[in-house]
């Protein structure tokens, strides 16, 4: 059986981890392959990294990271931050990565999707959205959720599986650093209207959040960042929990 | 020892070289005929479209080169399917090193099942010394839109809706269908297992 993943997300600027706390048992948390190689030991299934660096350095010094993560972590992991081309992605996957996330770009060049899966694979092709409920419904934002659209997510997602992306990273951003579950109306929403997988974002503070994304909210994977940094959740434990509740895990 | 891994339009040889370097083992990229026939093991990756890879192979010769091998070979993902008799994805007929149909999988009802299959599942059924230090139901990592069916060469099955090959043995052919490059550390022992052949 197909298990379902346990994501966890580290941000990256200039290089280095943002979100990186105390863990007594490695040298250098701000590292992000010290950091990524110990959630792969611990049994995450995915490694996710959004690079938030904003100067024309960081084309650079992002490949380089990459080839380094590919040369220590031996799960698969995605790269995520301000990817705008083809090019850009040819330059991460011939560094590395197995996957890579597009967000604004694509919202903004749909085509982008097209080219990237044609040249690529849908595979490899994430396509990451930040979404907010109002109004009765849930709509897309750009720009790291700074910028709001009228497009509504279900209407662009569905849109972005047909021109070939393999994936969706859905955001709520309504949920998101509010510890108080996912937002499993739209995951389900996505999840049963879509043929590719959901990975749900936003919102985990306990580990029943897990269990209800994957049962009700019918993710594929779901992603979580500060509570696996600040070491509030271990992640054997989780899917040891999630297990139990006969949800299928890899161990 | 000598490895090579060939390399064509699909290939995605920078993760399986940089696995092979966490074994301590440095992997040959290339597409040369003589330094192929000349390694002691040969690795055929591959991440893409099948007629589109076959296209190149045959432009390049390597098709001829590939079925002729007589060192251990080890086919990867769409590299497995390639040495398949023939793939519904675009009705491309491959390799024959196998003689299997790689068929695509259907939901059997609608966005049931998500095609590609992305993600880790477990293998059963394990009989080759490729998996000699593979417990059985170990978890793989898997992502593939079209499958290799069971026959007398499969070694390992996987369970996506239906049973399927997840890893093939004939000869001194060898081919997985998951990313053992991507599977962790049970991943990694497939390899050396195979390296040590």
């Amino acid at each position: 059986m197909l298990t379902k993943r346990i994501i966890p997300c580290l941000d990256i600027k200039d290089g280095r981890t943002v979100k990186g706390v105390n863990f007594e048992n490695i040298r250098d948390a701000g590292d992000p392959i010290e950091l990524g190689a110990l959630y792969a030991q611990q049994g995450a299934d995915e490694l996710v990294f959004l690079d938030i660096t904003a100067t024309n350095e960081r084309r650079k010094t992002l490949s380089e990271l990459v080839t380094r993560i590919a040369q220590h972590v031996n799960i698969p992991f995605t790269v995520g931050g301000g990817i705008a081309s083809v090019e850009d992605v040819s330059v991460l996957l011939n560094s590395g990565a197995d996957k890579i996330s597009v967000n604004t770009a694509a919202f903004k060049r749909p085509e982008l999707l097209n080219e990237l899966s044609r040249e690529f694979g849908s595979q490899c092709v994430v396509l990451a959205i930040d979404t907010r409920f109002e109004n009765g419904d849930w709509y897309v934002y750009l720009n790291g959720g700074r910028v709001a659209t009228t497009t509504k997510t279900i209407d662009w997602a569905k849109e972005a599986a047909e021109r070939g992306a393999g994936e969706i990273l859905l955001t709520s951003m309504n949920n998101d650093g509010t510890k108080q579950g996912f937002a499993l109306d739209i995951t389900a929403q996505l999840s049963q209207s879509l043929n590719i997988p959901v990975i749900a974002s936003g919102g985990a503070g306990t580990m029943e959040h897990f269990a209800d994304v994957f049962t009700k909210g019918q993710a594929d994977a779901a992603l979580a960042a500060s509570i696996f940094h600040y070491k509030e959740m271990e992640i054997p434990e989780l899917k040891t929990y999630l297990y139990n509740k006969g949800i299928q895990m890899r161990f | 020892m000598k490895t090579v891994i060939i390399k064509y339009n699909a290939g995605n040889t920078r993760s399986v070289q940089f696995a092979l370097e966490r074994l301590g083992v440095t992997g040959i990229v290339t597409d040369d005929e003589a330094e192929i026939r000349s390694a002691d093991k040969v690795i055929f990756p591959g991440v893409g479209e099948a007629s589109t890879a076959m296209n190149y192979l045959r432009n390049k010769g390597l098709d001829k080169v590939i079925t002729t091998l007589e060192q251990p070979v080890l086919g990867i993902c769409l590299g497995m399917q390639l040495l398949c008799k023939h793939s519904e994805e675009n009705n491309t007929d491959c390799l024959g090193v196998f003689d299997l149909a790689v068929k695509k999988f259907e939901s059997p009802v609608e966005n049931m099942l998500k095609i590609p299959q992305i993600g880790w599942n477990n293998i059963t059924g394990l009989h080759s010394t490729i998996f000699e230090h593979v417990p059985e139901n170990s978890y793989m990592y898997f992502v593939h839109s079209y499958y290799a069916a069971l026959g007398p060469e499969t070694v390992a099955t996987a369970n996506y809706v239906i049973n399927y090959s997840a890893a093939l043995q004939k000869n001194n052919f060898y081919a997985v269908q998951f990313h053992p490059e991507k599977s962790a550390d049970v991943g990694g022992n497939i390899l050396e297992s195979f390296l040590k052949l």
